[in-house]
């Protein structure tokens, strides 16, 4: 009882911050509509994919991006958490350490989804996407789910950063390399060899996979397998972000 | 309580604490004192389990703090040093979230959040976000914060920083009476020796990570050796003037002041006067802690090599 407590603290917590920082809202909304525009409207102008709009081929793209970019930077967030001091409230309570990872994770996931939300509709007043309120709420739904995976994972490497610089590295080496190498802006489906490797092996191509399924109809593998895999890998991530939050020391 | 064994933290080569042992009795309020960088902030971070000792270990409340860190959570109640409250949200969303971490119903969350807002004084700002507060404002906050749920033990470290008087005053009496009252163990650090004074039934001194004194604030001040200090103004060789007079404990000069350890000023004043002349601006007064302080950590300032200082060479030198 009181460890759901404590869950429930912590991810109250992040929920009243993230209502706070209104302008984190908005710039993250801004990032993935400029990269429509440019891509979707400019690109989509002369391109057709696998006999569909590239505009509409990159939309599942960039909202796995927006999960993505929003997911690993909150998880990540906590190494400046524990250098600014705030994490050390969370980390003298009496809740495990399971449950303060959960409380976070949640945390991230609901600042996620309601990003994710936001994103959905001004994208598709915006740009006059062509999609069934049904595949919207899958698409929320899958989004969500993806977003538990990310979360996990950028709170794994935010534990064990030893100091806030490696912050940025992290933004360059695993963030962008995860969003270019995950089938978000080309298909999957003709990749050359090793590249092919690199694609099945990040989590988030999955994401992009069963989005562009319930989408356009344009996955590569059935959108349960997808489901498996993040599902599986998340789960995975919550238990090595369990054991590195007990490790974690301010 | 609380009970160190050989409690160590090395960070690299730096030993920050130093094979620690100290007991510290159920109910008590003991402060620990000691020069910046001593190890206090460390010595209470292995004790809630926010860091692992390098070696040794320690229960609080008889548990293991390598062993049992969740159920020693949930015996200890803390106010950091450096600030550690949200400072997007407000004074009492901050206690909010607190009560719920800590597992209190509603009721006795809204019972109490009046009332620590009260102790420190910020009832009426309380819906102000902690970020538009001064830097009094906000240690008061996270002072409430720390008092919100009555803890078995209570780790305060240098609560009163930064305060005005009126309310560190008011926080020392509150605390004073929450421990009596509760019987709550308290491990206090601070710099202010009236604030260890107040507060504080046994007072541990600690440098470079070992623990060098230890005892009641009367204790520590018997153990000068000396009842009286006389101060004065005076640029003569007063240790060479009074070579011989047994009642003369210990001189330690600054600069034009000079400070005269003796026993019983009453008696052997004259005495004194005789052997050194005329001194200027002479004061009497009973040792303090702040005497006992400088004592036994010397008077350099830190990251010197301050291996008693001034004072203690002259005592040694005045017991040739
Ligand atoms: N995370 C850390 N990494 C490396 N060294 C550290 C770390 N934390 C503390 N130290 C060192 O350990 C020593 C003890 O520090 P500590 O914070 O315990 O001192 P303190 O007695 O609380 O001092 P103050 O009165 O200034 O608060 C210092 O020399 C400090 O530089
Ligand atoms: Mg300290």
């Amino acid at each position: 009882m009181s460890e759901l407590m404590g869950i429930y603290g912590v991810w109250l917590r992040e929920v009243k911050v993230f209502f706070r920082e209104k302008e984190r809202v908005i710039s993250s909304l801004i990032t993935p509509l400029l990269w429509l525009a440019a891509l979707g409207t400019g690109l989509g102008a002369s391109v057709d994919l696998q006999g569909i709009n590239y505009k509409d081929f990159v939309f599942p793209g960039i909202i796995s991006m927006n999960v993505l970019f929003v997911s690993l930077f909150f998880g990540v967030y906590i190494v400046w958490d524990r250098k600014l001091d705030f994490l050390k409230e969370v980390l003298v309570a009496p809740v495990s350490r399971t449950s303060v990872f959960l409380g976070k994770m949640l945390g991230g996931v609901t600042d996620g989804a309601i990003q994710t939300g936001l994103l959905l509709v001004v994208a598709t007043t915006l740009f006059g996407f062509n999609i069934s309120p049904l595949s919207a709420l899958f698409a929320f739904l899958i989004a969500v789910y993806l977003g538990a995976c990310l979360v996990s994972i950028g709170l794994i490497i935010g534990a064990n950063l030893s100091s806030p610089e490696g912050f940025n590295l992290v933004m360059t080496f695993v963030m962008w390399p995860m969003f270019l190498f995950s089938g978000s802006l080309f298909p999957t489906s003709n990749l050359p060899g090793w590249l092919d490797i690199v694609v099945k092996l990040n989590p988030l191509f999955y994401g992009v996979d069963a989005l562009r399924e319930v989408m356009v109809g344009q996955g590569q593998y059935p959108v349960a397998v997808d489901l498996l895999v993040i599902g599986v890998t998340t789960l995975a991530a919550i238990v090595i972000g369990a054991w590195s939050f007990k490790r974690m020391q301010v | 309580m609380i009970k160190t064994f050989k409690l160590t933290k090395k960070f690299g080569e730096l030993t920050a604490v130093d094979a620690l042992d100290l007991e510290i009795k159920e109910g008590e309020i003991f402060a620990l004192l000691g020069p910046n960088g001593a190890g206090k902030t460390t010595t209470i971070s292995m004790l809630c389990g926010l860091l692992e000792p390098t070696n040794g270990t320690a229960t609080v409340n008889e548990f293991d703090v390598k062993k049992q860190a969740l159920e020693v959570r949930q015996s200890i109640g803390i106010v950091f040093q450096s600030p550690s409250i949200d400072d997007l949200l407000t004074a009492r969303e901050n206690l909010e979230l607190h009560g719920i971490l800590y597992g209190m119903n509603k009721a006795d969350r809204t019972k109490r959040i009046p009332e620590v807002l009260e102790i420190v004084g910020l009832l009426d700002r309380a819906d102000g976000q902690i970020k538009t507060y001064s830097g009094g404002m906000r240690k008061r906050a996270e002072i409430a914060r720390g008092l919100m749920h009555m803890p078995k033990v209570l780790f305060l470290d240098e609560p009163t920083t930064g305060l005005d008087p009126q309310t560190r005053t008011h926080i020392w009496s509150y605390i004073r009476d929450l421990s009596k009252k509760n019987h709550i163990t308290v491990l206090l650090t601070t710099h202010y020796m009236e604030e260890a004074e107040y507060l504080a039934d046994r007072i541990g001194i600690i440098d470079h990570g070992k623990l060098i004194a230890l005892g009641t604030p009367y204790d520590l001040k018997q153990s000068l050796g000396a009842n009286d200090i006389i101060v004065a103004k005076s640029d003569k060789d007063i240790a060479k003037l009074t070579k011989g007079l047994k009642f003369v404990k210990g001189i330690e000069r600054d600069g034009e002041l000079v400070k005269i350890k003796v026993e019983n000023a009453g008696k052997n004043l004259c005495q004194l006067l005789v052997k050194t002349g005329e001194l200027g601006e002479i004061e009497v007064r009973k040792p303090t802690l702040n005497d006992v302080f400088i004592h036994y950590t010397g008077k350099d300032i830190r990251e010197d090599s301050a291996e008693g200082g001034i004072f203690e060479r002259s005592m040694n030198s005045n017991n040739r």
